[in-house]
């Protein structure tokens, strides 16, 4: 029984230049801030940047790996409030995602949904602001 | 100077994108998503899907084009090279499936500017072959309000 204040097990995650090179070609964001190093630091920005979609869809595996089934994701909504800086080496950059469920309610089509608070720290501060999904429990 | 008449208006709807089944299973590999059901058809199927299902975030590799489309070509005047990306939403009205064929419409929903900042919200409805919704998602985008020198 899933109630309200239940943690998500933890996930920590290593984001590496090779994994920004990879989720652009996956998802088509070829924004040079996100592989140039050249072009981030002249538009003011400490070095190379994860893209914001990609720090979102990796704390929404917390929530994925803890429901089972991603389709079970009815919504899911972040604020990009600080960027997360990617190293050019190999350990890249480490970023850990926790999560509470802040309520269990039950939708108009009779499913009961678990409102869940995601938190993502990079570098030991919060990078994601609002950061909540909703998952469908089973029945 | 982005124009305000903008604000309102719905963008033509798309032409249908396929959604790859390939396409899925690449994206899951690029977010790390293992998930049975976003790589393997049976595993989708038991879990009563009719084909593999996309991560939450997955329409951002058809909306963000679109997106970036407009923003760059259309005569809406926004500074896209200096754009920061501030807040994302999606709601899910079904998973999205290999083989669905997804239409989506961009509207201009919201568009304010203050302290030194243009603040656009753009809203793509999401919809299948049928006309029924998909999904419902939400970017809000800043640029800096100053001419760049």
């Amino acid at each position: 029984m899933i109630r309200a204040g239940d943690a998500l097990p933890p996930l920590s995650l290593r984001v590496t230049r090779a994994a920004l090179v990879r989720y652009a070609g996956a998802s088509g964001d070829f924004n040079p801030i996100h592989w140039s190093d050249r072009v981030a630091t002249g538009v003011g920005l400490p070095g190379v940047i994860a893209h914001g979609m990609l720090t979102m869809a990796l704390a929404g595996r917390l929530v994925t790996q803890w429901a089972g089934d991603p389709g079970a994701v009815r919504s899911y909504g972040v604020r990009f409030t600080r960027p997360v800086v990617v190293p050019d080496d190999d350990e890249g950059a480490l970023l850990e995602l926790s999560g509470t469920v802040s309520e269990v309610v039950d939708a108009p089509d009779g499913v009961r949904i678990a409102r869940v608070a995601i938190t993502a720290r990079f570098d030991g501060k919060t990078v994601l602001g609002r950061a909540t999904a909703e998952v469908a429990l089973p029945s | 100077m982005p124009d305000p008449s903008f604000v309102g208006r719905a963008l033509p709807a798309t032409a249908p994108y396929r959604v790859g089944r390939e396409k899925i299973r690449e994206f899951a590999r690029a977010i790390g998503e293992s998930a049975p059901v976003c790589h393997d058809p049976d595993a989708a199927r038991a879990a009563g899907h009719p084909d593999v299902v996309a991560p939450p975030t997955f329409s951002v590799t058809f909306t963000m084009p679109l997106i970036e489309a407009f923003l760059r070509e259309s005569d809406f005047g926004w500074d896209y090279a200096r754009m920061v990306h501030a807040d994302q939403s999606i709601v899910a009205h079904r998973p999205i499936h290999g083989g669905d064929d997804l239409v989506t419409t961009i509207h201009v929903e919201d568009l304010r500017s203050r302290s030194g900042s243009h603040m656009l919200t753009l809203r793509c409805e999401v919809t299948d072959g049928d006309g029924s919704a998909v999904a419902t998602t939400r970017a809000l985008l800043v640029t800096p309000a100053e001419e760049q020198a």
